[in-house]
């Protein structure tokens, strides 16, 4: 195998590991929500519109390989990345409760799960979309 | 290999979904079954309203709202099958009162028991229920309009609805609906199984079963 064909391998599979960490999240964020019926809270919905269509997007930029996806899934992982930031600080008293924005419904606070007794939804969120982020900086970094 | 790697993630991730949500289900049939048999309470308190024989052997526990429009569908659809299944089907209403103002109308259901007419008052309640339910811009007060139909004593409902026993007959059921995990309403319990997926078929499937069990003939 050449080294050119050799590095496109190791995109692909970048940008697959991508896709995945990306699916596997939109899955078990689904799970929560109509298997164990956690109703989502509004930060978690910012969260849940930037990701669900990176599974879609990222797919797309599989098949072939299209380097420019990165410049589409971007934004979304940003966005999501930024409103997990957001929400991982407030869930954890960082940021004080009155400055939250659900003022109805399902409290952004609200405690769901705590792996291990400390690892909360929207830190799994903040975990998936920064790994994300990383996984697309260097391919960005590997193709240009 | 693309194509198969990619197409494999897939079919693991689907499945591990749909078989983490059967064995949860499981899991959740298992605990409630349990619940209903150490604690017979949380699902009937001596408050409850209930309908049919006293001897029948499948109870239907349903967590409604007065002002819940699936409830409201729901209710002709329970009374047949239980005309289909007369002396066999024990009803229990529980109120579970999620929309904002519900606890108005579970007010005026209790009330009007003490009366004697708590379910010719739930009828009317669910049949006049879009003039005064209606989300975009709720009337409770317009209830009142429907309430004489009843042939209700409208002054002494008005009293009674002021009773702080009410309050406490409310927060009872919520707290066994959160015990429960009822989020939505209307949430049924036959003999203690939950409803798993909603649905006119589903739920009449439930009862079936239960009836089968306890009615072997």
């Amino acid at each position: 195998m050449s080294q050119s064909e050799q590095a496109a391998k190791a995109n692909w599979t970048l940008l697959f590991l991508c896709w995945l960490l990306a699916s596997v999240s939109t899955t078990i964020s689904v799970f929560f929500s109509s298997v164990l019926d956690y109703t989502p809270c509004v930060l978690c919905w910012y969260q849940r519109i930037c990701l669900f269509p990176l599974v879609l997007i990222l797919a797309v930029g599989l098949f072939p390989f299209d380097k420019s996806v990165v410049k589409y899934a971007f934004p979304l992982a940003i966005a999501g990345g930024l409103t997990a930031l957001y929400h991982t600080l407030l869930y954890g008293g960082v940021i004080p409760a009155n400055l939250q924005p659900c003022s109805q419904g399902v409290s952004c606070t609200e405690k769901y799960i705590e792996l291990f007794g400390f690892v909360s939804i929207p830190m799994l969120s903040f975990f998936a979309f920064s790994t994300i982020i990383a996984l697309l900086i260097i391919l960005k970094r590997r193709t240009s | 290999m693309k194509y198969v790697l990619f197409g494999v993630a897939c079919v693991v991730l689907v499945l591990a979904f749909v078989f983490g949500s059967s064995y949860y289900k499981g899991q959740q049939a298992e605990k409630y079954g349990f619940l209903a048999q150490e604690n017979a309470e949380l699902f009937v308190r001596d408050h409850s309203q209930t309908l049919g024989s006293d001897d029948a052997k499948v109870y239907l526990v349903e967590f409604m709202d007065p002002a819940c429009e699936t409830c409201a569908a729901f209710a002709p659809f329970i009374k047949k099958i239980m005309a289909d299944n007369p002396g066999k089907i024990k009803l229990v209403l529980r109120y579970a009162p999620f929309h904002d103002g519900a606890e108005y109308f579970v007010k005026i259901l209790e009330a009007s028991r003490k009366q004697g007419k708590y379910w010719e008052t739930l009828d009317i309640m669910f049949k006049s229920q879009p003039y005064w339910a209606s989300h975009s811009n709720p009337q409770p007060q317009r209830i009142w309009e429907f309430l004489p139909r009843v042939g209700l004593d409208i002054e002494q409902l008005k009293k009674d609805m002021n009773d702080p026993a009410i309050i406490k007959i409310i927060e009872q059921d919520l707290a066994d609906a959160k015990t429960l995990n009822v989020q939505k309403t209307p949430g049924y319990f036959a003999n203690g199984k939950p409803l798993q997926n909603f649905g006119y078929k589903q739920l009449h499937q439930l009862i079936q079963s239960e009836l089968n069990a306890n009615y072997p003939n």
